[in-house]
């Protein structure tokens, strides 16, 4: 059996179409079987509401008098982009105040325009013959403006991987706050009652569908930027007239170390026009796995703990390694129901009605990694590979010794096996000439906990490391904690005025 | 029941904690506690029933004593119920309820500052 979207329309206009949420969609299969859920309901809602940095707005302010071309165009201290025409900009939500920094973004401009609180706008231009003026400030309510339209490259992700950290210290990241050792799980999405887990394959989410937009009526524009629906990472760019939103469902953010964001709610009725889409809505947490990504490894290539699904993660504690680690949702369940339940509220009573979408999106498409022409340079083609180093049980006077021959301030100690044990520096010898209680070998003064590198590590990581622990020194170590080399911060200096320099 | 108790170092070290437990026989569990040269603060939980007792004792002694209730404040317009704090929180302060909704649990609170940074929303603070 088929049902055609026209019918469901009629039935909505009519007042008599069955409206269900996504979260009560999979009971009802359940009970019914899919014929007879097919038959029975019209509509399944969805909903979502969590961070999406990728959002913003197109603005139109009107021409003022004597005209201005705008060139480069800030609201509350946020610049916006102002390449698009004279009197237009485009202001992302990921981007920082000139004056506050990550506490006040664009995220916060949306919010205060939709709040209904004024907004100024300052602009300059070096002046026409047609736009004579140079500069404007001027103050702006949202319904001072011809046109507020929202626009975002990409919302509604599928599924988002799951972050922890492994690492000895605290990140601040676009997942919040990540504890050390693994202290924590942050995830985000709806699960269950996320727009593209209940439409996978993209049936009947596509170009022209209506949407609920942070209180509007939006529609999906088409697949997002960054869509990789074939890898289980679809979304959508989505639309819809700011003039309309509300607060309540449109909220900026800051993550702490990270930046200004915009918390956006977005809900999809799905229109139950056969099996397949019944089948897909009937997901449950249970079903939507995502990989718990280990963020404490500063790479793009992040390796996986263990894969959950959004049942385990909603639970409240998963368990690595034997040990019960709580979890925290970035994105609000409480905000995502309320989302579905106005969308079913809207159609339930003919304020929307639903369409299929006039372009479908591929399913199939997976997203690569950037193209880069010059690698980002290696730990392994700048190091020091004449490095003198000392065995751990030799005297300390020899290692003062070797430090004079190599005329170096550090020297990385082996053991028998010729594996690195810890460094010695020359404040450490020092220290062992005034406190000579301490021992006469070198192993008795060494630093044992060391920061180390490999050869294949990023330049910009190995240099990070060195910052955030106030060293100057850096052993490059193989798989197996063989010494291969020593990266100083004289070393980084190779990298200016030498080939790398673009 | 948490008890927050202040003291100036400048009279002398006077051992406020210790004698206290001496002269109550009260059991305290400090949580937290920050003690320099010149001051000390520090965040003690004690049984309900005794806390008037070591309140009184640690008075007698030159501390400021504070009782902490709703010691973390949650602004209700910024909250949206996400969670961001409960997994960072080390005292289990947050919960969500059935209907995720985020409930606070003020009085195991001790102060650390972690959910106030990790709040998206700029939704939580701490008392001063």
């Amino acid at each position: 059996m088929k049902k055609s979207i026209d019918l469901i329309n009629e039935r909505i206009r009519d007042g008599n179409a069955r409206v269900v949420s996504a979260e009560e969609m999979p009971d009802i299969v359940q009970e019914l079987g899919e014929e007879g859920a097919l038959m029975e309901v019209d509509v399944v809602t969805t909903g979502t509401f969590g961070a999406m940095c990728s959002s913003g707005a197109f603005f139109n302010f009107g021409h003022a008098d004597p005209p201005i071309r705008m060139e480069r165009i800030w609201l509350n201290d946020v610049e916006a982009y102002a390449g698009i025409a004279a009197v237009d900009a485009y202001l992302g939500a990921a981007s920082d105040s000139d004056t506050q920094g990550m506490e006040y973004g664009g995220a916060h401009v949306l919010e205060d325009l939709v709040a209904g609180n004024p907004v100024e706008l300052r602009a300059i231009s070096r002046g026409t013959d047609c736009y004579p003026r140079k500069t404007i400030t001027t103050e702006l309510y949202l319904e001072d403006l011809n046109h507020a339209i929202m626009c975002n490259p990409r919302n509604a992700f599928q599924r988002y991987a799951a972050a922890t950290n492994t690492s000895d210290r605290t990140l601040h990241t676009y997942m919040g706050t990540l504890l050390p050792h693994a202290g924590n799980i942050s995830f985000s999405g709806a699960g269950t009652l996320s727009p593209l887990a209940n439409d996978p394959h993209m049936r009947v989410i596509g170009s022209g569908v209506p949407i609920f937009l942070c209180g509007a009526r939006g529609m999906v524009v088409g697949e997002g930027t960054q869509a990789s629906p074939g890898s289980g990472f679809g979304n959508l760019m989505t639309t819809g007239d700011m003039k309309e939103m509300s607060q309540d469902f449109l909220r900026a953010a800051t993550f702490t170390g990270y930046g200004a964001t915009l918390y956006v709610g977005v809900g999809i009725p799905l229109p139950v026009v056969d099996i397949g889409v019944v089948r897909s809505t009937a997901v449950r947490d249970e079903d939507i796995s995502t990989p718990i990504v280990d963020y404490g490894i500063p790479r793009r290539d992040r390796p996986t703990l263990r894969t959950v699904t959004y049942a385990d993660l909603k639970r409240g504690t998963i368990e690595i390694d034997g040990e019960e680690i709580r979890t925290s949702s970035l994105s609000s369940y409480r905000k995502a129901r309320e989302v579905a339940e106005e969308l079913k509220k809207w159609i339930e009573t003919g304020q929307m009605v639903l369409s299929m979408p006039t372009r479908t999106i591929d399913a199939g498409r997976t997203v690569h990694p950037i193209r880069e022409t010059a690698l980002a340079p290696r730990v392994k083609e700048i190091m020091d590979k004449n490095v003198v180093s000392i065995a751990e049980d030799e005297e300390i006077r020899t290692a003062a010794r070797n430090l004079l021959r190599g005329e170096t301030n550090h020297l990385p100690v082996l053991n028998g096996e010729g594996k690195l044990v810890g460094i010695v520096t020359t404040y450490d010898i020092s220290k062992a000439v005034v406190r000579p209680d301490s021992g006469p070998r070198v192993r008795d003064i060494m630093t044992r906990k060391v920061i180390k590198t490999t050869p294949d590590e990023p330049v910009d990581i190995a240099a990070q490391k060195l910052e955030r622990h106030n060293i100057s020194a850096l052993p490059v170590v193989d798989d197996t904690d063989r010494l291969l080399g020593m990266l100083t911060a004289i070393d980084l200096g190779k990298l200016f005025g030498g080939r790398w320099r673009r | 029941m948490k008890l927050l108790v202040t003291f100036s170092r400048k009279g002398g070290h006077e051992p406020v904690i210790a004698r206290t437990v001496k002269e109550t026989g009260v059991l305290i569990n400090v949580e937290r506690a920050h003690i320099d040269s010149h001051a000390g603060e520090v965040l003690i939980d004690v049984p309900e029933e005794s806390a008037e007792q070591v309140c009184r004792s640690m008075r007698e002694a030159g501390a400021n004593v504070k009782v902490l209730e709703d010691a973390v404040i949650r602004d209700q317009n910024e909250c949206i119920d996400c969670g961001a704090c409960v997994s960072v929180c080390p005292q289990d302060v947050f919960a969500f309820d059935e209907d995720w909704h985020l409930q606070l649990h003020g009085e195991r609170c001790v102060l650390c500052g972690k959910c106030v940074v990790a709040c998206p929303h700029n939704a939580l603070s701490i008392l001063e």
